[in-house]
């Protein structure tokens, strides 16, 4: 059958297809949606795990028992697994084992731009690279037989622009793994890395290797195009894309498999053409194991950014050089006003981040839609590093600081963060006596990913009721002695709770109750007005409530015979509020000093 | 373009999220894949954005390789809002084509009162298109039909003027794609867009 499917669909299509038995997860930007098309499948069993080093456990664990495992993740997801990554490496599999992971060039929604082909190299697997919805379904099913026949984790590379790029997709059917299922503790040799037996499987790594590096010369998907004898272009995934549409005459090496390299096809090309271009996204990482193979590349990095994602356009510019002929500009983009991305209308991160600001502490903030809380006009949050990092970062400047820290550190989480990295330095900061508050704004989801359960939210990937982890009582079982609650809407109470924490000589944790996302079905928040309107005889104009960023809420200038309010203050200006998109929260309501906020009637 | 007269169409959607664009673009899909053509479509998703602008990149051609447009080959710009369509006028050719739908959505720097929304955006179009642009009151026409939301529809159903398809393809597209319970209202919304142009 013929589809158009997204990357990710066609990821999970053909994994299904394969006979995948267990898939798993942690949402992150690119990947999310190969998780969620998994779920569909009621023969695979699918979950939200807290991180990616569970997920890769738990696959690696199913592979062990001889069935067919994948986890997917974002580039930096595959950083938080990559301590099962490495060692899996040299234990092998059993059942076929793939590790899928999505780049983010250009840093669309990540905290860095790394290149996961390294990762290839570093542990020693073959990497598969598609780059298109049709690659992406055959790739993977390839890589659980590829898995198997080498016994060995196999990783797929995909990245923004195959991931969620839509293209044709030819599927086929499920054919279940032939591999019976089962465990057996006679080869425990093989899967117990003790020193002994890791110099028992060392060099079955580099012999693997060797193998695989034959097999990359057969590999089906390691294409050459002979036209131009005269230039050549080594390149894969999306790259090879930009740069077949803008050079369709030039002579081509895509590699679908970018680790390891096809030695004998390399040398093959190398002949046939005269000239050879590299042509990748971010790192010269094909440019460097080509040149150390000794060949005479022609262009690599040179000519092609080592930074942010390629396009057309930039392929062309870059190999053109002078004789690239730019589109006239007839507007100046930067002139227009942008819509940055914002927090919704109505979401507890804004109050919550309002209070901080008040209060004026350092908040070292963590990954997810509160991130937003650094951007203006809030600009509440003063660090963001990696999932889970606030809380250890917090409890590591209060050590620095000592008394003079007091009352000036916290650290800020959302419920799903803290459940992936969260534990392990909250525990930190109790077990060795830090004074920091830790914040879990709780908004009950994995927002900014598209709303994905996790082990707070009480519902499995396929939403099936499960166990709820209670935040107060994870923190008091870990020693916090100082466990709050707050309803983050309410700012004088908010800001009342934090001031005494961040005051206190002791760990502290403060969890928000009752501020679910807003785009969450499930759990939605009754508010006690449908929206709040001006009053536009009172109002002053003075701005104050523009201070929360509320994308409902917005500020005009007014003709001369407006510029008085109803006592007879001078203004400027009026606020208003957008009924269509206010849900009614409150929260400027609770700003403004001349009660010119009043409630809406349905 | 030599090679095996490979010539490509590249439509850009451009919008504001929520208004519609990526059923718009999968109803372009549905119809241009059907008519045997190769098709590819790329769109960004990433930090929460709504309210963010939203753009798809639909190609259509013999065989497609890049996801994304090259920037200044747009063929066809179909914008649901004014400041979005101003922000890609330097990706389209100088003989492509526009179709804007008439609809302000004020970005929030407008909406604080520290910039202005640029002013005459169907003028500046006219400018450098002439003919070749067509301003549609999508929003208008979609809640006179009783949902603002249909809009996008109404936008297609312009663009379809472009294509010798027969009405029915469009509508089996179109139909395929959404729930029984608001088909009426999007056919409807699709002729008259249908008409309007």
């Amino acid at each position: 059958m013929k589809k158009v499917m997204q990357g990710n669909e066609a990821i999970a299509r053909g994994a299904w297809e394969a006979g995948v038995k267990v898939a798993t997860a942690y949402p992150g930007t690119p990947s999310s949606e190969i998780l969620q098309e998994m779920t569909q499948y009621k023969e695979v069993y699918s979950e939200w795990s807290p991180n990616e080093k569970v997920a890769v456990e738990v696959a690696a664990g199913a592979a062990v028992a001889g069935a067919r495992a994948m986890a997917s993740m974002k580039h930096v997801g595959l950083n938080v697994a990559s301590d099962p990554f490495m060692t899996l490496a040299y234990t092998g599999i059993k059942g076929g084992l793939v590790i899928v992971v999505c780049d983010d060039p250009f840093v669309h929604s990540s905290q860095n731009e790394q290149d996961s082909r390294n990762w290839a190299r570093f542990a020693k697997v073959p990497m598969f690279e598609p780059g298109d919805a049709q690659e992406c379904h055959d790739f993977v099913k390839l890589a659980f037989d590829v898995s198997e026949k080498f016994d060995t984790p196999v990783l797929v590379k995909g990245e923004t622009r195959v991931c969620h790029a839509d293209s044709p997709v030819v599927t086929g059917e499920r054919k279940e793994s032939a591999m019976p299922l089962g465990l057996d503790p006679k080869v425990a040799s093989k899967y117990v890395m003790v020193p002994a037996n890791v110099r028992v499987r060392r060099p079955i790594v580099e012999e693997r290797m060797k193998k695989l590096e034959a097999y990359a010369d057969k590999f089906k998907y390691n294409k050459m195009e002979i036209n131009d004898k005269n230039i050549g272009v080594i390149t894969s995934g999306a790259a090879y894309m930009y740069t077949k549409d803008v050079f369709p005459n030039y002579s081509y090496l895509k590699l679908g498999m970018v680790w390891p390299l096809p030695k004998k096809m390399l040398a093959e090309f190398f002949k046939k053409v005269k000239k050879v271009i590299i042509v990748e996204e971010l790192d010269p990482f094909l440019e460097t194991e080509i040149k150390a193979l000794g060949y005479k590349v022609w262009h690599g990095k040179d000519l092609i950014p080592n930074m942010f994602e390629l396009t057309p356009e930039i392929v062309e510019k870059s190999l053109k050089g002078k004789a690239y002929k730019a589109p006239k500009v007839r507007v100046k983009p930067e002139d227009l006003p942008r819509r940055p991305p914002n927090m919704c209308p109505g979401c507890s991160h804004r109050a919550l981040f309002y209070s901080l600001k008040k209060l004026g502490t350092f908040v070292f903030g963590d990954i997810g839609c509160y991130t937003l809380g650094a951007a203006p006009p809030l600009q509440a949050v003063h660090s963001c590093v990696c999932m889970g990092a606030s809380i250890g970062q917090a409890f590591g400047a209060g050590k620095a600081l000592g008394q003079e820290g007091l009352g000036k550190v916290c650290a800020v989480i959302g419920d799903s963060t803290f459940l992936h990295g969260g534990v392990a330095p909250l525990m930190d900061t109790v077990y060795n006596k830090g004074y920091s508050t830790t914040i879990i704004c709780d908004n009950r989801i994995t927002g900014m990913t598209g709303l994905q359960e996790h082990p707070g939210t009480g519902y499995t990937a396929k939403g099936e009721p499960a166990n709820m982890v209670n935040y107060p009582d994870l923190a008091r079982a870990i020693g916090i002695k100082n466990v709050r609650t707050i309803d983050p809407y309410n700012v004088l109470e908010t800001m009342g709770v934090i001031r005494e924490e961040l005051n206190r000589d002791e760990a502290s944790v403060i969890v928000t109750e009752n501020g679910p996302c807003m785009l969450h079905r499930r759990e939605k928040r009754k508010f006690q007005y449908p929206y709040y309107q001006i009053d536009v005889d009172t109002c002053r104009g003075c701005k104050a409530c523009l201070e929360i960023g509320c994308p409902a809420i917005s500020w005009q200038e007014v003709s001369e015979a407006d510029s008085m309010t109803k006592d007879g203050k001078k203004r400027k200006g009026v606020v208003s509020i957008n009924k269509t998109i206010c849900p009614g929260c409150g929260l400027c309501q609770q700003i403004c000093k001349f009660e010119a906020i009043i409630p809406g009637q349905a | 373009m030599k090679e095996n007269n490979n010539v490509i169409t590249n439509v850009l959607l451009s919008g504001v999220g929520g208004q519609g664009t990526i059923l718009a673009s999968n109803i372009l899909t549905e119809v241009f894949l059907g008519a045997g053509f190769d098709v590819k479509k790329s769109e960004v998703h990433g930090m929460a954005q709504r309210g963010g602008d939203v753009t798809t990149h639909f190609r259509f051609g013999k065989k497609v390789y890049s996801p994304l447009i090259k920037y200044g080959d747009v063929d066809f710009l179909i914008s649901f809002e004014e400041l979005e369509a101003l922000r890609y006028i330097n990706w389209i050719k100088d003989s492509g084509k526009v179709i804007i739908n008439e609809q302000q959505v004020l970005p929030p720097a407008v909406n604080l009162g520290q910039a202005v929304y640029p002013p005459d955006v169907e003028k500046t179009f006219k400018k450098f298109f002439k003919e070749n642009v067509r301003v549609i009151k999508g929003q208008e026409i979609a809640i006179k039909l009783g949902d603002a939301r249909a809009a996008n529809v109404v936008m297609v159903g312009a663009f379809s003027n472009f294509f010798k398809f027969k009405e029915e393809t469009w509508l089996n597209a179109l139909v395929g794609l959404l729930p029984k319970k608001i088909h009426e209202l999007n056919i409807a919304a699709f002729k008259e867009g249908r008409k309007v142009l």
